[in-house]
Parts: structure tokens; sequence; C-alpha cells
């Protein structure tokens, strides 16, 4: 089990191959093309995706931070931009929808705007194919890292998942009862 | 621990070995043990156990990005970054592109490690051994020359090999892949034991843990090296602080070290080896320093060629003289062809429902192997040579088919935090075979920051790989879907060779002067004193991982070569 592995993993439950770095030939992104205000709407998404529960959320892993260093660093220009002009749709849809921009609404206004935004998104990318030439929903993007980003984060890693950093021997079988799944 | 390259040194030894890899290793452990003052040539920086692995301890959340690297870095390195396990925990240890330029006349990802250890920090650490039958195909089958060596010489040596660097792996009485000295085995999960158990019934197949160099269960002979129990942390490519799997700076050099007779000296590439005319022998090897671009010479009575197959053979055919105008030991044009490499084109996961009480703890190193069962008596596949599978099963991180139907929030949260569905993979390593068209030859124009010329690579596949990626496509489908697994999703990478990181061949081995380089102790026919002892010397390409193979006939090498100088004073 490897990186590889989580990264796929990811990609079956957004609907998408994950988008990662790609070796597609442009200018490095600029790191710092997230405002402040940016990186808060990216923290309050990634915690409306992973709340806190008795267990850390998204805000707990800093993960708004996480997406907008990762996004900047590994992302193409294209896929930066389409992430980036994704926050300003979810801001323009919850004013339109709830009469304020997304980090004002209520929990369940949050909730409910987001299973929405992942339905269209899980929708363009059945539709639009790996090889369609067509960049992918934003949220797609928003959600991988949200997720990637989490579980390899101190809080997500460590009181989510679960993680041993010397685990010593190797049990190829062991019963399962319920816990969550050992982080990489 | 090694010589300071700057420092006023001797110029004369007894033995100088090229390349500190996996090879190179066992040559300097094996000379030096046989009381041979021994000089390692290493033409990158010096890698020290332990103190020079930066990123052994990080955790994920210690690296801004978690351990991936920027864009910047892979685009800079569009070549090298494609490796596996490259990233940024692992960079360090791999070239990069702009470096070290090399010709592709096809396409050819060569991947290379220059440092103290080579590759063998960053080896996928698999060590099953070959079988009479990969020996004895190529003759048999007719689609190579006779290797001039078979089982029974090289299983003495792979023993010898497997005790001190530590081997896990099951007794299993296989003939296609003989049981050696083995540590634990890991063990299978139970979905493993599930697949293991079908082959068994429905195919008449083995599935089995493989043999890794991972010390399970450290002995003597391992914690005289410093080196203990494999902690399965799965960062091994990093450089492992246990020493818990094998690599030249763990074990061989500092084994080397401590007898008195090794000087290692990094930065130090090698142009070429000197032949004199009056001994008919080497004399030396004429080294440029990496970074002064200062010409030196070191003598020797016997060299050990270690740089890696492509390099080995690079070296050998920049040695040119009066006597050998095409390169040390090149009259009939063999030197650089017949160059192979290992098959991966292809592999397919699957997925299985139910075992849902199972899990495992926590990750293991390591994978399972179907030895080959393709053209083993008889010719039964409608391609030469055979392939191994490597194997294994896993229950999902984050699985979307249980989260009932939620997607966003605590709810999904707490059902994707859960292991999912099991899933299965399997790809292959098939064996390729000799043809004189896969070759590689010295650029007549383009040299390379020290002046040598830059190697022309041409090699790629025949239509024989092509069946044989065909005939596993359909066979690893088969297996699965009989273990009752659906959703196959079966790739054809289309790799170019290179990323298999088993580039073998160049200068072959055979009993056949006028068609091989190399006798059957690994030793030049035209100049006795050199020896050819890492994947250059491959006969035929076999379908097992390659590394065990070069150590234990490196290994025999250095003996037979020390027992000639003990005997005569010199190799002859």
């Amino acid at each position: 089990m490897d990186r590889r592995e989580l990264l796929r993993a990811i990609a079956a439950l957004t609907g998408c191959a994950f988008v990662g770095v790609d070796r597609v030939f442009a200018t490095p992104s600029d790191s710092s093309v997230y405002t402040p205000t940016q990186i808060a709407l990216l923290d309050e998404i990634a915690e409306t995706i992973l709340p806190r529960t008795d267990t850390p959320g998204a805000k707990d892993a800093q993960v708004g931070a996480y997406i907008a260093r990762y996004s900047a660093a590994c992302y193409t220009p294209a896929n930066l931009a389409v992430l980036r002009a994704g926050l300003g749709e979810i801001d323009a849809r919850s004013r339109n929808v709830h009469g304020a921009e997304f980090v004002k609404c209520t929990s369940a206004q949050k909730q409910k705007l987001l299973v929405d935004v992942d339905a269209e998104a899980k929708r363009h990318a059945r539709t639009s194919g790996e090889n369609s030439g067509q960049p992918p929903h934003w949220f797609t993007l928003c959600k991988q890292l949200t997720l990637l980003g989490f579980f390899t984060s101190e809080a997500g890693a460590t009181r989510v998942a679960r993680y041993r950093p010397v685990p010593g021997p190797y049990k190829g079988v062991v019963p399962y009862k319920g816990e969550t799944f050992w982080a990489w | 621990m090694f010589h300071a390259h700057n420092q006023a040194m001797e110029t004369q030894y007894d033995a100088i070995v090229i390349g500190s890899g996996i090879s190179g290793g066992w040559a300097a452990k094996e000379l030096c043990d046989r009381g041979l003052k021994t000089l390692v040539l290493e033409r990158g920086r010096d890698v020290q156990h332990i103190k020079d692995y930066p990123t052994m301890s990080l955790r994920r959340w210690d690296m801004d990005l978690r351990g991936e690297n920027p864009r910047s870095t892979n685009e800079a390195n569009p070549l090298i970054s494609r490796a596996a396990g490259y990233d940024a925990t692992t960079k360090q240890f791999f070239v990069k592109d702009e470096d070290h330029p090399y010709v592709q006349e096809k396409p050819f990802l060569w991947v290379r490690g220059y440092q103290v250890g080579g590759k063998s920090l960053i080896w996928g650490r698999a060590c099953a051994r070959w079988s009479s039958m990969d020996f004895e195909a190529p003759k048999r089958l007719g689609y190579g020359i006779p290797w001039p060596i078979g089982y029974d010489d090289v299983a003495p040596w792979y023993s010898h090999v497997e005790k001190f660097i530590g081997v896990c792996g099951s007794k299993e009485g296989i003939a296609t892949m003989p049981d050696g000295e083995y540590l634990p085995a890991y063990e299978l999960n139970t979905v493993e034991q599930h697949l293991q158990k079908v082959l068994k019934e429905k195919f008449g197949r083995h599935y089995i843990s493989g043999r890794w160099a991972h010390i399970t269960d450290a002995q003597e002979i391992h914690r005289q090296q410093g080196r203990a129990t494999c902690q399965n942390r799965n960062l091994c490519m990093r450089g492992c602080p246990f020493g818990g799997y094998f690599s030249s700076n763990a074990s061989t050099l500092p084994w080397a070290q401590k007898t008195g007779n090794l000087t290692v000296r990094p930065f130090s590439v090698v142009h070429s080896i000197l032949y004199d005319d009056a001994t008919k022998q080497a004399s030396g090897v004429k080294v440029i320093d990496a970074n002064t671009h200062e010409e030196l010479v070191f003598k020797a009575k016997v060299i050990f060629v270690n740089a890696s197959a492509l390099n080995s053979t690079l070296v050998l055919l920049n040695s040119t003289s009066k006597r050998f105008p095409n390169g040390l030991g090149n009259d009939h044009g063999v030197l650089g062809k017949y160059v192979g490499f290992h098959n991966y084109r292809a592999g397919m996961s699957a997925e299985i429902e139910g075992f849902e009480e199972a899990y495992y703890e926590v990750y293991k190193p390591a994978e399972n192997i179907i030895p080959n069962f393709r053209n083993v008596d008889k010719q039964d596949a409608d391609f030469l040579g055979g392939y191994v599978i490597f194997s294994g099963a896993s229950r999902r991180l984050i699985d979307d088919n249980d989260t009932h139907g939620e997607t966003i929030g605590a709810k999904y949260k707490n059902a994707i935090s859960k292991p999912g569905k099991w899933t299965a993979y399997m790809y292959m390593q098939g064996e390729t075979l000799p043809n004189a068209a896969n070759h590689v030859r010295l650029s007549p124009d383009k040299k390379d920051p020290w002046g040598i010329p830059q190697l022309v690579i041409s090699v790629g596949y025949d239509d024989n790989a092509e069946r044989m990626v065909r005939d596993f496509l359909g066979e690893g489908r088969k297996m699965l879907e009989a273990a009752g697994f659906t959703n196959v999703n079966a790739n054809d990478n289309h790799w170019p060779p290179g990323l298999d990181i088993h580039e073998m061949g160049g200068a072959r081995m055979g009993s056949d002067p006028k068609t091989s380089m190399l006798n059957a102790h690994n030793q030049m026919h035209l100049c006795r004193n050199v020896f050819v002892t890492d994947g250059a010397c491959m006969t035929s390409t076999g379908s097992q991982s390659p590394s065990i193979l070069y150590m234990a006939l490196t290994a025999r090498a250095a003996n037979y070569a020390a027992d000639q100088l003990e005997k005569h004073g010199r190799i002859v």
C-alpha cells in the first residue's frame, strides 16, 4: 500500500483520475495566488466535506492552506485557474440561493450547496472522459485535495485514521471490528 | 569512513572495483575479505549509512507537499521523475536529467542513481532465485547462446549472499523458483490466501509470499553488520535507519571497510580501462575527477567492472587501444549488443465482495509472486520465454461504495475513514529475448560533461514481447475472475524500456569467445584480469529479478580471482 494506492482510491471516489502533478510544460505557478480570504473559504469548504466530529475535522488539519500550497506548486496553470474560479462560483451560487457568501451560511446550507455541487461534479466526470480534453470540474479538484490533505495531515492520519510510525512485525490476518484504516 | 577524494592517495592496488552499487559492493566485500587492497571508484557523491539519509524519518505532514515534488522538479526531470519510487523523499538518490545526457535512438528511459551505494538504495528488493530452467531455456528453445554456467554453479553463491544480506521467504519446493536460505516469510492476508487456494486448485499454479531482501528476523551475521530486523515502516527508498533492507551502504561497504583493505573514491568518473600490450592484461583505470575534471590513473592486478549494465558496457566500449580499437575484448563486435530488459508493460486490478471481517496490520514492504508457469517443461504459449507475476491484495483506503449515499459531511467522513472493499492487483515481469539489434554504442560526436562519449541506446520491444503481454492480460484476468473478482481493470502501459530498471546484457557471458565477451567466471575472454559481474554479463534475461544473481555471480567471480592471485600472484 503506498501513496499511489491512495491516489487511486481518491480517483475512484471522485469519479475522476487524480489531478496532480502532470508533465505539461508551463510557467511555474506563484504560490501566493490565493488570498487569505480564499484560503479561509477553502477551509470552510473542506470543513463542510470533513467536519470536526468527535475527531478532528479539515480545519483542524489546516486543509485550506494545504490545498492552496499544493495546487499552486503542483497544478498546471489551467487546473489552478479552474480551482480558483470555482471559489468565485460557489460564493456567487451561495449568495444567489441563500443570500450570503459561503462562509456566512449555516452548516445545513453549506452542506446542501456542496451536496449539489458534488453531484454536478460527478456528472461532469462521467460525461467527460479522462482524454476528452475537457477540464475537470473545480469541485472534483477541491474534494480530491481535501481528502489527500486531510489524511496526510497529522490530525487526519493519527486521530482519524490510525498511524504507526514504526509498526514492527507485520500481521497478515487480523480481525476487523470497524476501526478506521491505517494511514500510510 | 571513506578516503577523502581530494587527498593524495595511493595509485596502486590489488584490485579496482568500478562502481559501488549492488554488485560493486559485493565485489568490494569479497575482495577485501580475501585480503586484497581494494579501490572502489564511484562516480557520484559519498552516501554514508543513516548519516546521509536526510528524509528517512520525515512524516508526511513534516513536508509542505506531503512528499510530492512540485511541478517544477518533475518538469525539469521529465525522464527520471517517471522512475518507480521517485518523489520528494527519494529524489536525492536519483540523477538529475540535465546532468547526465544520453541519446535515445529509440525511447529508453535510463534510470540511474549516481552515489556511493548506487541504485542499491532505491532497488525493488525482490530476491527470487533463477531456476535451472531459466539458465537452460535459451539453448533448449533456440533463442540465444547457451549460458556457460548452470544453476548448480550458482546455487552455493546464492546461499552465500542470502545468508549475508538477509532474504525472507517460504520454502515451497517449486522447481521454477528454487528455495534458498530464508528468514521468515511475510504472511499472506486473508484475500491473498484465498487467491493462493484458488490458483492451486483451479490452475495448479503457485501464489506465494515473495522473497525480499528484508531482515524479518535479524541473525548474528546481520547484527555484525549493524543491521536490525525490518520494522515495516515501508519507507525503504529513503534509506533505512534500521538497515532493514539490503543496500551496499548498510551492508557490504561498511563490512569491507572494517577489513582495513577498502578505499572508496567518490566523484571518480571512469573514462576507460587501460590495456598493456606487454602483459596482454589491463594495467589500470583512467579516471576523471567529477569536480576538478583532473585525469588520474589507478593501477591494479585485477579489475571488476560493476558500473551497472549500460555504464559498464560504455566503459568497455570507450576502452580502446591499438590491440582493441573497438573496445576492450571486442574483436567480434558483440560488445554493446544483445541488450535485454524486463517487460513490465501490463498490470491489472480488480475488486472482490466479502472478507469484510478481515484486515491486516499494518503494511509490508513486500509483494507476493506467481512463479513462471509458461514454457516450463514444454513450449505451451505462442511466445518464447516466461514471466512472473507480482501481486497483492488490500482494502481500499477511501471507498465510495460504503458511504450509504453520503457525499459531504459527518456521516461521509465516518464512512470513508473505514477500510473499504478488498482489491487485488497483478503485474507482469517478463523475459525479453536476446537480439543483436537491441544495442548500445558510443555517440561519434556527443560528449558528456567529462569528455566521455555519450551512450546511444537503441533498444525496443519485439513481437514476442507483444504476445507475452497479451498472454498475461488474458491469464491474469482468468485467475482473478476464477477467484471471484469483478471489475477487472487491465492496462497495457506501453512503457518504453528502461523504466523496468532491469536493463541487462551488452557484455554477455558465453563459452564461445567468438560470440561472447565473458567466460563462465565473468572473466573477459580476451583480457583475463577484467571481470564484469553486473547486469552487463547477462546472456539472457530470465523472468526473475536479477539483482541477487548479480550479487551471487560477483561473489563467485571475486573468489575465483582471489584464488588465482593467491596461487599465481596474478590472474591467468
